[in-house]
């Protein structure tokens, strides 16, 4: 019996509890995507026989004299397949992880199910778009626009990867080709993770282990160089403490990694760590940051003296500003509202879960392929820590399936390069869905007192924070999440007194990490929630005290901190999204009031973002024409769903008056564009956008003074054309320029490089309408309106999905996921299916609103899109159901078993 | 996912030539739990696919369900008219968290074998009185009422290797009006409580509580209680700690649902009887 794959026969024999998924992959049908590996994410889904399954939950014998169908067999010929058209037409997909799956579903549903999209996708999850361009897809709604040189600069162009990403040939981080010379005999890395929130490692007995056919080697703490280091990756390194080892003989949280076992197949790697031997001293943990704050308190880091000197125990870091006197400004308040606000602990769940591939060649270079946010960065660490000469390491991206500050991070190519550089062998290490919620990162948990004083008219006298942020087991990210939630929260509003402080404290728990808001999201959801109540208390409308005390464009930007800072109004709007998102609620669209027990509400919330972090940022651009008169770009910035490598090719277009498509992208890679700090921190546009402006713009220039200097003309006598150089007299094509400029030995290129300052500043405002039920606590959005100030828009249809996306995450945020660890601080829901992010029937259809503005700093008028949205969404929630409900909830998230109690609705009602 | 400690795969035609069943050994259905969690103490599996039991055979006397009918092919069963009560199967297998991809190979016998507190296969059959027919590796077929099965979280009656190998719905079951409720955390998730109450042309009432509890809850009226004395019956078959407690809800949310569920029910079967 054979096996026939997207009409192939193929004649491998799997093995016998190999899952279809991995066997289809290893016959070549990479657009199979592995999401979760357990049957919740449907990134999997291919058909047998025409009915679509989760190829990973099918045992691969079981397609024997079947046909499979995966996404690359679903075209024919060269004609994609309606649905795979459909999906190119809306940009059903931002990193494209999902796609595949998404559209082996979505081309197997019939009518009735097509009408009934919630349940229908109920298997198929997405991380980036918040699903309307995927309904849109099915229901044949078209968005793209054309290419038209000239008009590339707002115009909503399809991702240039688009038609590898429906078909299945777009390659992301793990879809190598099993024959690749380069990785012949490749091996496989697996790690044994630490059982214990703290414990010292006493003794690891690997003789097992390495006795199991097929394990090459095993590494642990005594292997690896005894160089601390941060994973977290920044262009500073020193923001971020050296409090890492690559492994380490201490173990400080459940999940840690312990030992690294390679071997020649993912089996024997499983079994070598099942039959590691390790003994554990138990330390006594601590969970809780508060606790871990008092003097007893079990020390996680005990060499900790923080980046500013002295013994700080457990405190990473504390941070305190204040300007003005907020005791002089709460004494001169008519009211003064103090609460607590919290937030959980939450995970990226990008599709693609976090790995790498590394090899070296036969000049001995290594080479790092991975999933990550910042190869440059990256590429910089794994110099450091293993002494590898700059020159003799190569890093870079394929497609990567999300991010959201997941990636910001280097998490699997440490272990990779070890490996390879002891063994001389490829090594691939490529995370399960589990170890993403146990040795990932998180979103910082953080507990933020407020208080807030005003005048009767709403007027703020004075604003004061405490913010306590759980960093986790270590402190990549601690500081600067810190800094961010005592930023622009506070400087959202003008108030003559602020005051904040905040500490960051080590706990025996996942690591916090970079993700999208970034310390921002977790202030903003307990200032605008206190705004709210401090409004109530004043019978002021929320709107109208957001309006009485939001920054204006004449105010300085400040939070706590009197020095001056580089951040700029480059364009101002958030009046205008206030009013936007006033109307629209106002407008009575979205949904109507359930039947039944359900109260109603609307709430508002406002978030600002300084379009870049304070830390330094850089980025370069080069470019060539090309010899049939199309354009060469490399840029250094990763494209992991956020939108750049689109962008990029429109502003370059745009500055050289071309179409998108004559500019031939590549990027993240070290050996072939420059440096790039990398893509986080709102930086794609702002910062590498702005390299590849300047590099166009320096391209065209030389271009022109080429031509002149041919034609003995003056530079500013012509001008470039789609495809040539034009004066009143002449026109020389561009192929052509390109050939002569070659033959005198002269090309014409341009590289450039940007740095971030002054930062621009953007503005988000979301409305939400809601209804819970006052008995069993659902909570149904019923209208969401979410209005964004980010000026220019280079490409509106990614802009509105990269909303669209943060506000579905922002959702996710406020109602339904929540890491949950137990008592000894495991992590009780390690599963997509227990960790629930927003699936379709989760998220309603935002509309997305923009202020009409245009940039006086970022690249053509642009600034900052992916990451802002999402940080007005769980406080705009939250005071939708305090507006509906009267009871103020102020920790996150609100899933019905932890509201219902307090909606009134069984009380009042006859048992 | 691989199950990587799989080392081979026995396709029997019948069950009897399983004779033996060695630490190890795991029974496939559907596959579509095994799969999606690591089974490191599993180095055979023994495929029920090869058995070709017929999936779903209507009679006088009821429905017979093998094991191995999907959960899919539960759902879009055509039942005759008078079984009043057939719309519980669709109802039952939509409130499972699985998709319909997952329905389509996922088996009845899976989900009830797993035993989870929300496996919607067990509240289903358990509400309509169903008894199932368990194959034993040695010795002969026994039967077990449905509501006796589970015993716990994810724990039941089968002795090793013991296998289910139908489940008899009695055409009575079928005959009855039904009411059910359900919640979950999240849209479509998982059922943090799944209440189903069935009501004969006597007036009586079977209400079964699952989800909310680690293992089926059964309450049987005689006659339509009032509210006050099924609330008294709750408090006495579920003891304040017998709640489940889990990621899908408190133990006090499911409690509370419980509570609210069992009397929407109640009141809705009572009225339908009025109206009859
Ligand atoms: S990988 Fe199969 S469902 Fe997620
Ligand atoms: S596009 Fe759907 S997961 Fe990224």
């Amino acid at each position: 019996m054979t096996y026939s794959i997207d009409g192939r026969t193929v004649a491998a024999e799997p093995c016998p509890g190999q899952c279809l998924r991995t066997f289809l992959r290893e016959s070549g049908a990479l657009g199979v995507k592995k999401g979760c590996d357990a049957g919740d994410c449907g990134a999997c889904t291919v058909w047998l026989d025409g009915r679509p399954v989760h190829s990973c939950l099918m045992p691969a014998f079981r397609a024997k004299g079947r046909q499979v169908t995966t996404v690359q067999g679903l075209a024919s010929g060269n004609d994609l397949h309606p649905v795979q058209q459909a999906f190119l037409e809306a940009q059903a997909f931002q990193c494209g992880f999902c796609a595949a799956g998404m559209i082996m579903t979505v081309a197997a549903l019939d009518e009735d199910q097509r009408a009934d999209l919630p349940r229908a996708l109920k298997g198929n999850l997405c991380r980036c778009t918040g699903y309307r361009s995927i309904a849109d897809a099915v229901h044949g709604v078209a968005a793209i626009e054309q290419d038209v040189a000239g008009a590339a600069c707002g115009a909503s162009l399809p991702n240039p990867f688009s038609a590898g990403i429906v078909t299945g040939h777009a390659r992301y981080t793990m879809d190598v080709d099993a024959a690749d010379p380069a990785l012949r005999g490749l091996l496989h890395l697996k790690v044994l993770r630490s059982p214990h929130a703290h414990a010292r490692i006493l003794r690891i007995d690997t003789a097992k282990a390495l006795a199991i056919p097929g394990v090459v080697a095993v590494f642990t703490h005594e292997d690896v160089p005894k160089k601390l280091f941060s994973t977290a990756t920044h262009e500073d390194h020193l923001v971020d403490p050296d409090d890492t080892l690559i492994l380490d003989d201490v173990a400080r949280f459940v999940g840690q990694r312990i030992a690294a076992v390679v071997a020649e197949t993912e089996g024997a790697a499983e079994a070598g760590c099942r039959a590691l031997e390790v003994d554990y001293e138990i330390l006594p943990a601590v969970f809780d940051p508060v606790d871990a704050m008092a003097p007893d308190a079990p020390l996680l880091h005990p060499g900790n003296d923080g980046l500013a000197g002295g013994a700080r125990g457990n405190v990473f870091l504390c941070l305190k500003g204040e300007v003005g006197s907020v005791a002089e400004g709460f004494a001169a308040a008519a009211v003064v509202h103090e609460e607590t606000y919290s937030t959980s602990r939450v995970q990226h769940a990008h599709l693609e879960t976090h790995g790498s591939i590394a090899w070296r060649d036969g000049e001995g270079r290594i080479h790092v392929r991975t999933s990550t946010q910042a190869p440059f960065i990256t590429h910089r660490k794994l110099c450091y820590l293993f002494g590898i000469f700059p020159h003799d390491l190569h890093v870079f991206t394929e497609r990567v399936g999300g991010g959201f500050g997941g990636k910001q991070e280097m998490l699997s190519e440490d272990l990779c390069v070890l490996a390879t550089l002891k063994l001389g062998r490829p090594v691939k290490w490529e995370f399960t869905r589990p170890e993403e919620f146990l040795g990932a990162t998180s979103r910082h948990q953080m507990t933020t007192r407020v208080k807030m004083g005003a005048t009767a008219d709403g007027t703020l006298t004075a604003l004061e924070v405490h913010v306590v942020s759980n960093t986790g087991a270590y402190g990549g990210h601690g500081g600067e999440t810190l800094a961010a939630a005592l930023g622009s929260p506070l400087a959202a509003y003008r108030c003559p007194a602020k005051k904040a402080e905040g500490h960051a404290v080590y706990t025996n728990v996942i690591p916090g990490g970079g993700f999208r808001g970034y310390g921002a999201s977790q202030t903003s959801f307990a200032i605008e929630s206190a705004l709210d109540d401090l409004a109530a208390k004043l019978g002021i409308d929320p709107f109208a005290i957001r309006r009485r005390n939001m920054i204006r464009p004449d105010d300085v930007i400040q939070s706590v901190w009197a020095e001056p800072s580089d951040v700029a109004f480059g364009s101002y709007g958030l009046d205008q999204c206030l009013d936007l998102v006033e109307a629209e609620l106002a407008s009575g669209k979205g949904e109507r009031t359930p039947e039944g027990d359900w109260a109603e509400g609307t709430g508002v919330a406002l978030a600002v973002l300084e379009a870049g972090p304070p830390t330094e940022h850089r980025s370069g651009g080069e470019m060539r024409l090309l010899a049939d008169g199309t354009y060469h770009l490399a840029v250094g910035s990763t494209e992991m769903g956020n939108g750049s490598v689109t962008a990029h090719r429109q502003i370059a277009a745009a500055v050289l008056g071309t179409r998108a498509e004559a500019i031939a992208i590549i990027n993240a890679d070290t050996d072939r564009a420059p440096y790039d700090t990398g893509t986080f921190a709102s930086t794609g546009t702002v910062v590498a956008g702005q390299a590849v402006e300047l590099t166009a713009r320096a391209l065209a220039a030389e271009i022109l003074a080429y031509a002149a200097r041919r034609t003995n003309t003056a530079p500013e006598d012509w001008r470039l054309a789609a495809d040539a150089v034009e004066s009143a007299t002449q026109r020389i094509s561009l192929a052509e320029l390109c050939r002569l400029a070659a033959a005198e030995g002269h090309g014409l290129e341009a590289k450039r490089k940007a740095y971030l300052s002054p930062r621009t500043i953007g503005f988000n405002v979301q409305g939400v309408r809601l209804a819970v039920h006052r008995v069993t606590g659902e909570i149904r959005i019923l209208h969401s309106v979410h209005a964004a100030d980010i000026g220019r828009l280079i490409n509106p249809l990614q802009c509105r999905g990269q909303i669209e996306g943060a506000v579905a995450m922002g959702l996710g945020w406020a109602l339904t996921e929540h890491m949950v660890h137990d008592a000894q601080g495991n992590v009780v829901n390690a599963a997509l299916r227990n960790y629930h992010i927003p699936a379709f029937a989760d998220t309603p259809r935002t509309t997305v609103l923009f202020a009409d503005t245009h940039d006086t700093i970022g690249p053509l008028g642009a600034k900052a899109q992916g990451e802002c949205a999402i940080n007005a969404v769980a406080p705009a929630v939250a005071n939708a159901l305090a507006n509906a409900t009267g009871v103020r909830f102020a920790h996150l998230p609100f899933t019905p078993d932890r509201i219902f109690d307090r909606l009134g609705g069984l009380e009042s009602r006859p048992l | 996912m691989d199950l990587n400690t799989v080392r081979q795969v026995r396709s029997p035609s019948s069950a009897d030539e399983v004779a033996d069943w060695p630490a190890g050994h795991a029974w496939l259905s559907g596959g579509t739990w095994l799969m999606s969690e690591p089974q490191p103490g599993i180095d055979t599996l023994v495929d029920l696919n090869g058995l070709n039991w017929p999936a779903l055979m209507a009679s006088d006397a009821g429905l017979e369900i093998a094991a191995t009918a999907t959960i899919g092919a539960l759902a879009d069963f055509s039942a005759p008219s008078d079984w009043t009560a057939a719309p519980l199967l669709r109802a039952c297998a939509h409130a499972l968290l699985m998709s319909f991809k997952v329905a389509d190979v996922a088996t009845v016998g899976g989900n009830i074998c797993m035993s989870l507190p929300a496996g919607a296969m067990v509240s289903l059959t358990v509400a309509l009185e169903a008894t199932y027919v368990l194959w034993p590796r040695a010795g002969a077929p026994r039967t077990v009422a449905a509501k006796d099965f589970v015993t716990g979280n994810h724990a039941n009656v089968l002795a090793p290797g013991e296998l289910l190998r139908a489940i008899h719905v009695p055409a009575a079951s079928f005959k009855r009006r039904f009411a059910l409720r359900r919640a979950s955390l999240t849209k479509l998730g998982r059922s943090a409580a799944l209440l189903i109450g069935t009501s004969g042309p006597n007036g009586d009432l079977l209400l079964t509580i699952t989800a909310s509890t680690p293992r089926p809850v059964q309450l049987r009226f005689a006659v339509m209680p009032d509210a006050d004395a099924l609330q008294a019956a709750l408090a006495g078959a579920i003891p304040a700690d017998g709640w489940f407690d889990d990621v899908n809800g408190t133990p006090a949310y499911k409690r509370h649902l419980t509570v609210h569920f069992a009397e929407e029910i109640r009141a809705e079967l009572a009225a339908g009887r009025r109206d009859a």
